[in-house]
């Protein structure tokens, strides 16, 4: 899935975070890689990889501070509207509905949110399988369901990219396949640029066309790897002697050096 | 609060449905007694403390007891109380609002500058570190004999919770809604006004509430000071003359006024803002 055209560059990134103490931590070091148009990339690598930083990057909510980020061929200078994002826990706002949260995007960039508005925040509930809750208050609903909410809320703008930012990682494991198969359908109903951080190799495997292998501090790419699972991907792919031969391929990636 | 149990012993080899009823009728006792306990326990300390008072034969200047202060309370005219009662009433309520107008603006101006904080914020400890009782001949000398120096006072007592609360529940925001609104270019007014101030009105609410009564506090305190009315001049007033039984019944009514005070300002919570109490609150 790797014929098209670039949608996000990565040249030579290096990411230096000073600390209150005056000691510098490189989170980021020689990061180059390519997204590719609707490609579903994951970044999989332990704690302290660097991983959110690459998505904050990306979102333009910090600078690199060496090498270059550049969506569409233009540098990222400031965060942009083709961009989407989930993050780790579903942050609602608890005064609004589900609905008021799928549009609160609208609201909070323009002020104000229209009729048809409304209407396509209802089709992204529905989408998320969620046409029923719009008037739902936000702790009536799971975790897994509030998750879906926030998938719907950052679809609202119709972004080019979505950006994941261990997603699932606070849901019990049963939700968590769940989900992943769900966002799998959204994400053919809608295709996007995704990049997915993850710290769980099943789901990186089970999601993802490539994988970007990182590792820890500084965060620097180990491995690229293809997953040519056939899609559309199900449960039973989770038992595909394919699947767990990534799997174990990739763990033997993360461990080798720490085991040695 | 035990109940007799002969009749539940006996009853222990009764028919299944019997025990099953017996069981219902105890559990609905339990919710009543629960229910009632508060009630019953003030009821407790009102004839515990009646009881001692002509048992010992304290005398009414030590300890009134509690019928000889609601004679006293009955003796002061209605004319009276209505003109005592709304004078602390009027000095508390502007007080506490404008403890609410300076605080929260005030606490947006600290999360947003560093400077601010950086220079208000010291000052605010300051003020709020002075006895507000040894300032309040001062502030009553400075401000001259009216209302404002009163009401001053319970603004010094009052507003310091609002701003640190409020400050706290700005900076509790989660940090990735603040990237979200980033994310948006929304602006810094919007992310203030959409996300960290709502994010705010439960640590808000729980510093008004605590105000409610500082308040009231602040505005007895300025009456004891200089004051021609209110209660907190009537006990004064009371006291002086050796009135003690009527001096508590001041102090009664100015207790329910800071429970009124602080239960308004719970209903409030719960009418403006239900999301923000807990589930079983609301």
């Amino acid at each position: 899935m790797n014929d098209h055209a670039s949608v996000i560059r990565f040249a030579d990134l290096a990411q230096t975070f000073g600390r209150d103490d005056g000691t510098a931590v490189t989170a980021l070091e020689g990061v180059t890689f390519d997204i590719g148009r609707n490609e579903f990339l994951a970044v999989l690598g332990p704690s302290g990889c660097g991983k959110s930083t690459l998505l904050r990057l990306i979102a333009g909510l910090i600078k690199p501070s060496r090498g270059v980020v550049s969506i569409y061929d233009m540098p990222v200078t400031e965060p942009r509207d083709e961009i989407g994002i989930v993050f780790q826990r579903p942050t609602l706002l608890p005064w609004f509905d589900v609905l008021g949260n799928v549009t609160f995007p609208l609201r909070h960039k323009y002020g104000r949110v229209t009729a048809d508005d409304k209407t396509r925040a209802r089709d992204l509930l529905a989408l998320v399988g969620l046409a029923d809750f719009a008037a739902k208050r936000i702790d009536e609903l799971s975790g897994g369901m509030q998750q879906r909410v926030a998938i719907a809320r950052a679809l609202l703008l119709d972004p080019d990219i979505l950006l994941m930012d261990e997603p699932f990682s606070a849901l019990d494991a049963l939700t968590r396949d769940e989900m992943s198969l769900e966002l799998l359908r959204i994400w053919s109903e809608r295709p996007k640029t995704v990049l997915f951080i993850t710290h769980s190799i099943p789901e990186a495997v089970l999601l993802a066309d490539r994988i970007i292998v990182m590792t820890s501090r500084p965060g620097r790419v180990r491995e690229i790897i293809d997953v040519d699972l056939p899609r559309p991907r199900s449960i039973a792919t989770l038992s595909e002697p394919k699947f767990h031969a990534l799997a174990n391929h990739i763990r033997g990636e993360l461990f080798s050096r720490a085991v040695a | 609060m035990r109940l007799p149990t002969t009749s539940a012993a006996s009853s222990s080899a009764a028919p299944l449905p019997d025990r099953k009823a017996r069981a219902a009728a105890v559990a609905s006792l339990r919710l009543w007694a629960d229910r009632l306990a508060p009630a019953g326990a003030f009821i407790v300390l009102i004839v515990v403390w009646e009881g001692a008072c002509r048992a010992f034969h304290i005398p009414s200047f030590l300890l009134p007891s509690p019928s000889a202060i609601v004679i006293a309370g009955l003796d002061v005219t209605a004319a009276q109380w209505l003109s005592n009662i709304s004078a602390t009433l009027r000095v508390a309520v502007m007080g506490y609002i404008l403890a609410i107008v300076v605080s929260i603006p005030l606490a947006v101006a600290l999360v947003n500058s560093r400077f601010l904080s950086r220079t208000l914020y010291p000052i605010i400890v300051i003020v709020q570190s002075t006895p507000i009782v040894a300032v309040a001949p001062i502030i009553v000398v400075t401000l001259g004999a009216s209302d404002l120096p009163r009401v001053v006072i319970t603004f010094l007592i009052t507003f310091f919770p609002i701003v640190v609360s409020t400050v706290t529940g700005l900076m509790a925001t989660p940090e990735e809604l603040i990237e979200l609104s980033r994310s948006l270019r929304a602006g810094r007014a919007r992310e203030m006004l959409h996300i960290r101030l709502p994010f705010a009105v439960p640590y808000i609410f729980s510093a008004l509430k605590i105000s409610t009564t500082l308040a009231v506090i602040g505005a007895v305190i300025a009456e004891f000071v200089a004051a021609e009315h209110g209660l907190g001049f009537f006990i004064m007033f009371s006291t002086s003359f050796f009135k003690i039984p009527q001096a508590f019944a001041g102090l009664v009514v100015l207790v329910a006024i800071s429970l009124g005070f602080f239960r308004l300002c719970t209903l409030a919570q719960r009418w403006l803002v239900p999301w923000s109490l807990p589930k079983s609150q609301r």
